[in-house]
């Protein structure tokens, strides 16, 4: 005999709602207790957003991200003013060097007699928008004069290269790399997780043993051992399918934990001995009867498999060993701040640091609210 | 209670076995041997090596051998502490190695020693103040300790100890001791220098371990035990400490064999940063260099260290668990 | 008949969730006497544990003794309300284990897995007396022998999951009885035991209640268990004690409804074979959905609409120490509780 606060599991009044629920699918059931998490919620909106400025990454950005100018290096971020004679005119002003005497070093400042106003939808730099159609259109520009003279609205790394635009398409590199090594993982968790939960025994205990075996390893040594053979010569896609594998390589095993406990709990349910006894194949039963029971849990641990794998590529990336330049990853960009001398003249290149944070952030929030949903009692 | 250090130490033999596939590996995969590598560095320098020369080099260590033939006599010599020259250095791989093993060890052993040091009396009293404001901002900060990565941590502490207050975080030792031989006075100097690197590197593990603690404890406390020792008349603290913290700490105390590769790993990183005199950087650097042996090495035995680290730690679990010492597992 | 050594007076115990409040225990009222056994009985629910709980002021959070009264008579004659003490000062822990010993239910998890049972006994005995370890220790021994556990030299160092069930419960008893208490409060001690190891327990209780001249409190589901232990019964429905009065009483003459359905539903060696078993219609109902007036009035065969629905009845005495609280007996009043 319990507490009887512990029994109040289901309200008597409303049978409408009962019934619903009753029809309702395991991922159906899932999503209701989903959306009860705000702030999971919340964070599943911002990774929508990252994921769409991804996609819409060359749109954001200025000026090409290749366009380098030993002139224009290290110029801090732009302030923005908004109004211009009381009227709402967003503009920048100018940049104009002028040679410092003592160093010799062409100095910049802004120049408030110069002011450019920023237009929306601007040419710039021309691109191919999501593989369809060429344009040279971006959601910010200038009203006169190239974006590269003048719109710097995070500064400008040591080759004179604007941060913001490098930004952009760096996001979405990180993203998709995650993604595509999560996707890896996934296969590779279902299919050795399955395996092993299915048929239990020997291949059960190898399995298992493998994934103790690799979750004893450090990884970062490891991946820096297999990311340093690749070839020089490879080119940045060649690069960056073999840095997706690597990470994978080592990804999967927590997905394939998930995978095995799953079967091995889904294994002694009723509805899976039904269907045996039936006569449903062994395919059929998993992927008809299985899988979708336990979607839910593969969801949430994709979401929080994701973080670890764009931490792994920004880790590889920073030391030098994933992704090269002239690929753009947040790795990449955050190898210009690795040491305190660069940071110290330009401190604003720390800034790729915020969208890193906030996304791994919010996939863990995710992650976690989706877990909580998926299995309310684990 | 024999069958289980058996299979540990089975466990752990096997897992060793595979870190010097793993590593033999990395010291063969880039292309061309590394007698290639060598005479392309001596042509760099402009001597020329003839080809019966090479040849003499290639078989004097066997390079002309079948592949498993050569893992054998890599492993054999391995096995009796040679683990070969460094390429870059011309030193053999141990000498250049040094005293940066060890360090690199004294940093992780902080770090776990920090982790558990926080995380412990936080997870605690999360548990037992559910809900309340504490374990709210507790779990908050966790979360954010969660998704920074450490380098980054590093790079931002860096940025901000040198902003505000003027200071170089980096290095282990202060300069008059960075050659010196080992002495009380650089022991003490690293001491000084440790917690700063070891807090950076703690903090991920310490977030994770503050929600595993969370989670256990809370589980724990709704436990009938618990209200029995209450009814006992035990003050409510040490019922607390005594029974549910103490069953808690089992799982806790295993999260080691996850807490140490992950705390090696990143101590790699974060060393570059800031600068720390541990095999990572010499990491990094020798395989930009293609310096493979050294690599290897370096790789084969940090995974050797921290197989060593989760087998005695599986021991000392062994030991606290009445439940396993007495022959049964649950 | 003696002063009672426990008398618990309208106490009521509510938990606070998101969802609303539960009244977990809602006016309970009985007396317990030197000696005896009280056994409180009702279906799964109705508040037993948590009435045996709130006496010891060990309720879990969100759950709150929010008002009544439990007079304890101490050794020394004075008389302290336990609900007027803060859960957890000094006193109320003296209490706990000192004045009331307490056995629970599940004999598996109630003892904790990591220490050994000499660990746990010795600790009971040195918090509420003053002894060396090593007294604590030939005491713990002498305990676990009382409760009749064999080799008690021995099983002191072993731990919980190496003895059976029969003799984990032992050992809770002799935990219970450490600092020899006065009163023992058992929360269905046996349900989770087998048949015959439910008979030496109950055996065990009777013996050392007889030796020690203990009051016990016995909290269970099982009509068998109360006809064969108790002194006094009260039965308990939806947090509220719905009938007190001696055993013989409540078995043979019982008055309130739901205590007559009670006795109809349990199987008998002399029924008429092939009979059906009555069981009480309907179900307790949702603890937030509450009816009401009496709360037992839609499951009650003698239903009066207009009365049982809306006031609750109060408890009438039927004899000196039988009680009942239901309309059949008690004037509708126009207020409700």
């Amino acid at each position: 005999m319990s507490a009887p606060a512990t029994q109040a599991a289901t309200t008597p009044l409303v049978t409408a709602a009962e019934e619903k629920i009753a029809a309702a699918t395991q991922l159906q059931l899932t999503w209701w207790r989903f959306r009860k998490h705000k702030l999971a919620v919340a964070s599943g909106i911002l990774v929508v957003l990252f994921y769409i400025g991804a996609i819409l990454a060359d749109f954001l950005a200025v000026t090409g991200p290749h366009s380098t100018d030993a002139a224009r290096s290290y110029i801090p971020p732009q302030s923005i003013h908004w109004y211009d004679d009381g009227a709402f005119k967003p503009h920048v002003y100018a940049l104009k060097g002028k040679r410092d005497m003592r160093t010799f070093k062409i100095v910049y400042a802004p120049d408030p007699s110069d002011k450019r106003y920023l237009q929306l939808f601007a040419r710039g730099y021309s691109y191919s928008f999501l593989g369809l159609f060429e344009t040279d259109r971006h959601l910010l520009g200038l009203d006169r004069g190239k974006p590269e003279d003048a719109l710097f609205l995070l500064g400008t790394d040591q080759l004179g290269r604007d941060v913001w635009s490098r930004l952009m398409l760096a996001t979405r590199t990180s993203l998709t790399v995650g993604l595509v090594g999560v996707a890896l993982s996934l296969f590779l968790g279902v299919l050795l997780g399955g395996i092993s939960g299915l048929y239990g025994g020997v291949v059960d205990t190898v399995i298992q043993r493998m994934i103790e075996i690799l979750r004893s390893i450090p990884t970062i040594p490891l991946w820096m051992g297999l990311a340093a053979a690749l070839p020089n010569t490879w080119s940045v896609t060649q690069v960056y399918i073999a840095i997706t594998v690597i990470i994978s390589l080592i990804g999967w095993t927590e997905l394939a934990r998930v995978v095995r406990g799953r079967f091995l709990a889904l294994r002694e349910e009723d509805f899976v001995t039904a269907a045996e006894l039936a006569g449903a194949s062994r395919l059929r039963i998993i992927f008809r009867h299985m899988v979708p029971s336990f979607l839910s849990h593969i969801i949430a641990a994709v979401s929080l498999a994701l973080p670890a794998m764009i931490i792994s590529e920004t880790t590889l990336s920073f030391l030098g060993l994933g992704l090269r330049p002239p690929a753009i990853s947040w790795g990449v960009l955050l190898q210009d701040a690795q040491n305190i001398q660069a940071l110290g003249i330009a401190p604003w290149l720390l800034v790729v640091a915020v969208p890193v944070i906030i996304v791994i952030l919010a996939f863990n929030f995710l992650g976690d609210g989706l877990r909580d949903a998926a299995d309310p009692y684990g | 209670m024999v069958t289980y250090i058996l299979q540990r130490l089975g466990l752990a033999l096997v897992t060793i076995w595979a870190i010097s596939v793993v590593s033999f590996v990395i010291i063969q995969l880039p292309p061309g041997d590394f007698v290639d590598t060598y005479i392309t560095n001596l042509a760099a320098s402009g001597s020329a090596v003839r080809a019966e020369e090479a040849q003499a080099l290639r078989e004097q260590y066997g390079l002309d051998k079948p592949i498993w033939v050569q893992y054998w006599k890599w492993i054999s010599r391995v096995a009796t502490g040679d683990f070969g020259m460094s390429m870059e250095w011309g030193r053999p791989v141990i000498e250049v190695i040094g005293d940066r093993l060890w360090l690199t060890i004294v940093i992780s052993f902080a770090a776990i020693l920090i982790t558990w040091g926080i995380a412990l009396p936080i997870g605690i009293y999360s548990a037992v103040r559910q809900y309340s404001v504490a374990d709210y901002i507790f779990t908050f900060v966790g979360f954010v300790g969660l998704a920074v990565p450490n380098f980054l941590l590093a790079l931002i502490i860096m940025y901000f100890g040198f902003k505000l207050f003027d200071l170089n975080i980096g290095g282990l030792f202060s300069a008059e001791y960075q050659i010196a031989p080992w002495s009380a006075g650089k022991v003490w100097d690293m001491m000084k220098h440790l917690p700063l690197p070891a807090m950076i590197l703690a903090l991920a593990g310490t977030a994770q371990l503050i929600r595993i603690m969370r989670a256990n404890l809370l589980d724990e406390l709704r436990r009938p035990y618990v209200t029995t020792a209450r009814a006992r008349g035990l003050p409510e603290w040490r019922v607390i400490l005594k029974y549910p913290v103490r069953a808690a700490l089992n799982p806790f105390a295993s999260t080691i064999g996850y807490l140490l590769p992950f705390v090696v790993s990143g101590s790699i990183v974060v060393s570059l940063v800031l600068s720390l005199p541990t095999v990572g950087p010499l990491l990094l650097r020798s395989l930009v260099a293609q310096d493979m042996f050294l690599a290897g090495t370096i790789v084969l035995l940090l995974g050797i260290l921290t197989v060593i680290g989760t087998f005695l730690s599986d021991l000392i679990l062994m030991w606290i668990d009445p439940r396993i010492r007495s022959g049964m597992h649950g | 008949m003696a002063d009672p050594i426990l008398s618990v007076r309208g106490l009521e115990t509510f938990f606070h969730g998101d969802e609303g409040i539960v009244r977990a225990v809602d006016g309970a009222s009985f007396d317990l006497f030197p000696g005896r056994t009280l056994g409180i009985v009702g279906e799964s629910g109705c508040g037993k544990s948590v009435t045996a709980r709130s006496i010891l002021r060990i309720v879990e959070r969100p759950g709150r003794v929010e008002n009544g009264s439990v007079l304890l008579r101490r050794a020394d004659g004075s008389t302290v309300d336990l609900v007027k003490l803060d859960a957890s000062s000094r006193e109320m822990r003296e209490v706990r284990g000192g004045e009331i010993g307490y056995v629970f239910q599940e004999p598996m998890s109630s003892l904790s897995a990591y220490h050994t049972i000499g660990n746990q006994l010795m600790e009971a005995i040195r918090l509420h007396r003053t002894v060396t370890k090593a007294e604590a220790r030939d005491r713990a021994i002498e305990l676990l022998r009382m409760v009749g556990i064999p080799r008690p030299e021995q099983r002191v160092d072993s731990y919980s999951f190496e003895l059976s069930g029969g003799l984990r419960q032992r050992v809770m008893i002799a935990l219970s009885l450490a600092a020899e208490p006065r009163i023992l409060i058992a929360d269905e001690p046996t349900t989770a035991l087998d048949v015959t190891t439910q008979a030496q327990i109950l055996e065990l209780i009777r013996r050392i209640q007889e030796e020690r001249n203990l009051a016990v409190v016995l909290i269970t589901h099982d009509m068998g268990v109360i006809a064969e232990m108790a002194d006094a019964v009260a039965v308990m429905y939806l947090g509220k004690v719905v009938e007190t009065g001696p055993v013989d009483a409540i078995f043979h003459a019982p008055k309130h409804p739901y205590t007559q359905s009670l006795l109809r539903s349990i199987p008998s060696v002399l029924a008429q074979p092939l009979s059906r078993l009555a069981t009480i219609t309907g179900s307790i109902p949702h603890p937030f959905a509450r009816p009401a007036g009496c709360p037992f009035h839609p499951r009650c065969p003698s239903f009066m609409p207009g009365t049982c629905d809306t006031g609750a009845p109060g408890l009438t005495r039927l004899a000196p120490d039988h009680e009942a609280r239901c309309f059949l007996y008690d004037q509708p009043r126009e207020t409700s509780a």
